[in-house]
């Protein structure tokens, strides 16, 4: 497997750490408590080799994931092919592919107002809006933040803290925050009175109620980002730009020629990342305006929840048949990034 | 609840030490609160362990999205509790317990919440007795008075029609500079009291829905009329997506707000809270061409199918529904009670102030204004699926992302969708 | 670092290029932009319900001042007052009829006056409403939910750290049939967000009896893809000798994971314990659908009992967010040099 030359390795002796750590006292405990799992795990590797050992290890992780994301995506494609309003799949009428046939019941695809299933195609289209207007901000203003913390400035890990604060905070608490913020008697208004304009409601118009999505998006999580490829960035060598300094070459052309043909597999995670990401926004939006103003805001995943859950009846089907579409939306999405990358390091 | 839980385990403790053997059953109450009930109830709890030493009340207090979203999963998958406090009695009505064969005296309960148990039943049954109201609702206007004197404009009277409400209001609005003339909670339930009064009929013949009618074009045309020339703002109606709930309390309570459909809930927090701020009162519902009519609600706590122990859930639920506790729980929360016997008696509110006290009074009175059609509606099973319907579709036509045409429509196709979906076996 | 070498630290010694001032004021931006609003939220905490419905808000909490008067029983509100010469007088409110106010001075309290209620003003004080967060607190068994969400996270965060490395170890070290597949099965995971598969896994959670237990509530989230990568993306860089030399020595698997590679990783399984911590602290919807006795609720679930079905109490709301804000902020006080060098140093692949 190639190894990135923009990982730095490890670069401390791992053996002088290792006996500095002995000499430490939990250590010894650790050695006692570690020595009563070494006898079983020795023994389980006499009995499948050391080839098999990797298959140990891998166990348990992918015993959860089965359990606990396999299993239930199975369940749900079983709910798709189901109807009626009962929770258990074995009290549940089969009804085949119907509920997927509700979903694309459509006149036309682009006017969702045709469509039976009206708030799913909305929410496709606003979803698709929303992911190309969010990714494409945060990735040029991660990209933007990193460059600047990259710079030769004073208080640097504290200026590169703050942008990552955002990344920790729950996306209800952001998303309450900055609801708090937006209303109508909210502090954004009184700042705008008091420069002498009108009231906005922000969150009543479906322009600024979409902006507003995107900028408390990009805002919770523009920090994580941006410390991806601040990394990426660090790992180029500095006797580059040195070299293209004593050609006095002009700054853009360096960003252009050099720093971003070598950032790339990193923009390349953080866009893939960044992407999958929105199209999965949920929480965030539905907190800030719960998919209004009417259902300008409304999102893929809302409808959802909403079908499954909200509604009077709890529609398992259908919630089920539009997460098998999206699921494979999603998956389409994760291969093309295989292929791109893949094509890329080769 | 701290308290309580500590003052419970050193009272198990002496308990214990006395030397009764007796077997605890332990019985679990899932509740939501929108004011103060919480702390009511479970002092009302507490005393009632005190008398029965043989019992104990865990009382799970959790979010109304809980009980709205989760419970039925729960209840579906045979995991719910012993009691729940639920708004959405058709829904949960398959899930409840007949506690008929386990009470001293069904007959009291027949008689003093005898039209309520109709809506926690399911349709065809005739007899059984589910649970008791937590508190019963009216739908009905809100009206800030001071504004009102101070634009000095008359108060409409008590049979005054939506109308004359509507343009009093934007009178009123226009003079004293708020932006709400006239704001109604975001909300099916409360837009079908506007529809009432409008002659809607809702079911046909057969019984069966038939949401739109003339009566119902004609409150739809009020309301999308409203939002146009300025008497509803859009931000409530507009503001959210599909079936999300938005209210106007906050507005009012700051005086925004000239007139506030909303219902006898709010009655307890803006005793509270509003304070010496305006003269607030509660006004009688407007009339339509055909009644005055509000919409009846309300929460009850019901017992649930899945019970261990159905003879202390009865226990419990006749000392919750006795005169004097279902009194002192009433006149606490400051709600309309649930309880004929004492609805006729007349409760006094010793903890609301003179304006909260007359505003409860004003609702009170209204119990006999509502029409035949509400107090079914209220009780069919299938009620949510048609309010969510009607806000969601209305709220689209309102912001105009479609035509009210083209929301009637959706609104006909979503109840039978829905409600075809329910039924499939 | 003081604020004068900050201010004059330049990226050439000799003159400030137009990119230092534009650099500088970038950041300075940043820091409002992303402290701002969570100050504003801590102060809005601390204003009463009637301080959080005016408009403008006032910057700090305020709260109208009261003043006891000879005579009544009471403290009264005091207001100034506007008269009709124009000169301003601070009186107490008796009592407010209709549009007028019946207002006293303090200091000569026999003296009714009558005022419109437009020509007064309250007068406030700088007042913290701790009331916001006292009163939800005490109806809550809020050490219990503290102790909930503590044990939750902490041993959620364990496991994970112990499944996801061995995973990671595997998947980095080995070369093995299946490998290829193993790796999209752990992206594939990446993509599936709960809220979907809710429903499912609560099932799924009801057959295996873990209904009501806060095991409910750490295992399904326990094998995180994004723990995997991170942790093999390190592991990955390890020298590889070492294990070799290992090897050599007879030493087990079990032992060069556990002894030589899980201590070299500590960097990046800190990076994972720090997420993992903020990821099981804030989960909400998930223990919400599968806890329902209250003696099993995490702190976040009991501190949005708050909202009712006709009502949003935004004064203990806003209270409550700043409670369940605080720990996070404390972890990221102390421990914000880890986070951003760890993941600095693990980059993501």
């Amino acid at each position: 497997m190639a190894r990135s030359p923009i990982i730095p390795a490890a670069t401390e002796s791992p053996v002088s750490k290792v006996k500095l750590a002995e000499r430490n006292g939990t250590f010894q405990i650790r050695k006692v408590l570690t020595s009563i799992i070494d006898w079983p795990m020795a023994a389980l590797q006499r009995l499948v080799g050391e080839r098999g050992m990797a298959y140990v290890f891998l166990l348990p992780n992918l015993i959860f994931f089965g359990l606990f994301v396999f299993v239930p995506l199975g369940i749900n494609i079983l709910y798709s092919a189901t109807g009626g309003a009962a929770l258990f799949p074995a009290d549940r009428p089969y009804v085949g592919l119907d509920q997927y046939g509700y979903l694309f019941d459509c006149g036309s695809y682009i006017d969702p107002n045709t469509c039976r299933e009206d708030h799913f195609w909305r929410g496709v289209t606003n979803t698709f809006n929303f992911t190309m207007f969010q990714v494409v901000t945060m990735v040029v203003l991660s990209l933007l933040t990193a460059i600047v913390l990259n710079m030769k400035i004073r208080g640097r890990g504290f200026f590169r803290a703050v942008y990552f604060f955002p990344v920790l905070l729950s996306p209800v608490v952001v998303a309450l925050i900055w609801k708090w913020i937006l209303q109508r008697d909210g502090l954004l208004n009184a700042l705008i009175t008091s420069l002498g304009g009108e009231k906005i409601l922000f969150l009543n118009e479906p322009g600024w109620a979409t902006f507003w999505i995107v900028f408390v998006s990009v805002w919770s999580h523009m920090g994580f980002y941006t410390l991806i490829l601040l990394a990426g960035l660090q790992a180029i060598p500095a006797d580059i730009y040195e070299a293209a300094e004593m050609d006095a070459t002009p700054r853009w052309r360096v960003f252009w020629r050099l720093t971003l043909p070598l950032l790339w597999p990193n923009l390349i995670v953080v866009v893939v990342l960044a992407l999958i990401r929105a199209v999965q926004t949920f929480d965030e939006v539905f907190v800030l305006t719960g998919g209004g103003p009417g259902t300008a805001t409304l999102m893929v995943v809302q409808y959802i929840y909403e079908t499954a859950f909200s509604n009077q009846v709890q529609n398992f089907g259908l919630a089920a048949a539009a997460s098998v579409v999206l699921g494979v939306v999603l998956f389409a999405l994760t291969l093309i990034q295989l292929a791109f990358t893949r094509r890329k390091t080769s | 609840m701290k308290g309580t839980t500590v003052f419970l385990g050193c009272f198990m403790l002496a308990a214990s030490l006395v030397g009764h053997a007796q077997a605890q059953t332990t019985l679990r109450m899932t509740w939501y609160s929108d004011g103060n009930e919480g702390e009511v109830m479970s002092d009302l709890l507490r005393r009632f362990e005190e008398q029965n030493k043989d019992i104990k009340v865990v009382l799970d207090q959790v979010p109304f999205k809980a009980i709205n979203e989760n419970l039925p999963v729960q209840l579906a998958a045979g995991q719910g509790p012993d009691l729940a406090r639920v708004a959405d009695l058709g829904g949960v009505a398959r899930y409840t317990l007949d506690l008929r064969p386990h009470l001293k005296d069904p007959a009291y309960f027949e008689t003093n919440f005898g039209p309520f148990l109709e809506w926690m039943r399911v349709p065809g049954d005739t007899t059984s007795i589910p649970g008791i109201m937590t508190q019963l609702t009216l739908t009905g206007p809100f009206v800030n008075k001071t504004l009102f004197e101070q634009a000095n404009v008359a108060m409409p009277g008590e049979k005054a029609t939506w109308e004359e409400w509507a343009k009093a209001a934007k009178d009123v609005a226009a003079k004293v500079q708020a932006p709400f003339p006239v704001a109604i909670d975001r909300s099916g339930h409360r837009f079908f009291s506007l529809a009432i009064s409008q002659g809607a009929k809702i079911f046909n013949e057969k019984g069966e829905p038939a949401v739109v009618d003339e009566g119902f074009k004609r409150a739809a045309q009020l309301v999308y009329d409203w939002h146009r020339n300025g008497v509803m703002s859009k931000e409530l109606w507009g503001s959210v997506a599909g079936t999300a709930y938005r209210g106007a309390n906050d507005e009012f309570k700051n005086a925004q707000v000239v007139m506030y459909v909303s219902g006898s809930w709010q009655i307890g927090q803006f005793d509270k809270t509003i304070g010496d701020a305006f003269d607030w009162v509660a006004v009688r519902t407007p009339c339509g061409p055909a009644n005055c009519s509000g919409m009846p609600g309300g929460a009850a706590l019901v017992a649930i199918k899945t019970t261990k122990s159905p003879q202390a859930v009865a226990r419990l639920l006749e000392y919750l529904a006795s005169e004097n506790i279902a009194r002192e729980f009433y006149e606490r929360s400051l709600f309309v009670p649930g309880h004929l016997g004492l609805a006729k008696k007349g409760l006094d509110y010793k903890g609301a102030s003179p304006q909260g006290r007359a505003a409860l009074t004003v609702f009170g009175e209204g119990v006999a204004q509502l029409s035949p059609v509400a107090n079914k509606l209220q009780g069919y099973v299938n009620n949510r699926v048609m309010f969510n319907a009607v806000i969601s579709r209305l709220g689209q036509a309102i912001v105009g992302e479609a035509t009210l045409d083209e929301a009637y429509r959706r609104i006909t196709a979503d109840v039978e969708q829905q409600i075809a979906e329910r039924n499939k076996q | 670092m003081n604020v004068a070498s900050l201010l004059t630290a330049r990226r050439s010694a000799r003159r400030w290029h137009w990119t230092d001032v534009a650099a500088y004021a970038y950041l300075l931006l940043g820091v409002v932009l992303m402290f701002g609003p969570v100050l504003w939220l801590v102060l809005s905490s601390f204003k009463t319900q009637a301080g959080l419905l005016e408009f403008p808000p006032s910057l700090l909490p305020m709260a109208q001042k009261e003043v006891r008067v000879e005579g009544f029983p009471q403290p009264l509100q005091l207001f100034r007052v506007t008269m009709e010469d124009g000169s301003t007088r601070e009186l107490a409110q008796v009592r407010r009829v209709g549009i007028q106010a019946q207002m006293v001075d303090p200091l000569n309290p026999s003296q009714q006056v009558r005022v419109p209620i437009d020509r007064r003003v309250p007068v406030r004080e700088l007042s913290l409403a701790t009331r916001n967060y006292t009163e939800p607190l005490e109806r809550f068994a809020f050490t219990r939910f503290l102790g909930n969400s503590v044990f939750v996270t902490v041993v959620a965060t364990l496991i994970t750290l112990l499944i996801n490395s061995m995973a990671a170890y595997a998947l980095s070290i080995y070369e093995f049939k299946g490998k290829n597949a193993a790796m999209l099965v752990v992206i594939g995971t990446l993509m599936i967000p709960i809220t979907i598969i809710l429903v499912p896994v609560y099932l799924v959670v009801t057959t295996v009896g873990l209904v009501n237990s806060l095991w409910a509530v750490i295992l399904p989230g326990a094998a995180t893809p994004t723990g995997v990568f991170l942790l093999r993306q390190y592991m990955l860089t390890l020298p590889r000798d070492l294990i070799e030399a290992a090897r050599m020595d007879k030493a087990s698997e079990w032992q060069i994971y556990w002894r030589i590679v899980m201590p070299l990783t500590l960097p990046a399984l800190a990076v994972l314990a720090i997420f993992s911590i903020m990821w099981r602290w804030n989960e909400f919807l998930w223990p919400l659908a599968v806890l329902t006795k209250t003696e099993v609720y995490t702190l976040q679930i009991g501190l949005n009992a708050f909202q009712g079905e006709l009502q949003t109490q935004w004064h203990y709301l806003l209270a409550m967010t700043v409670v369940t804000l605080t720990p996070v902020a404390i972890v990221f006080v102390f421990l914000q040099r880890f986070i951003t060098t760890g993941i600095a140093n693990t980059g993501m692949k």
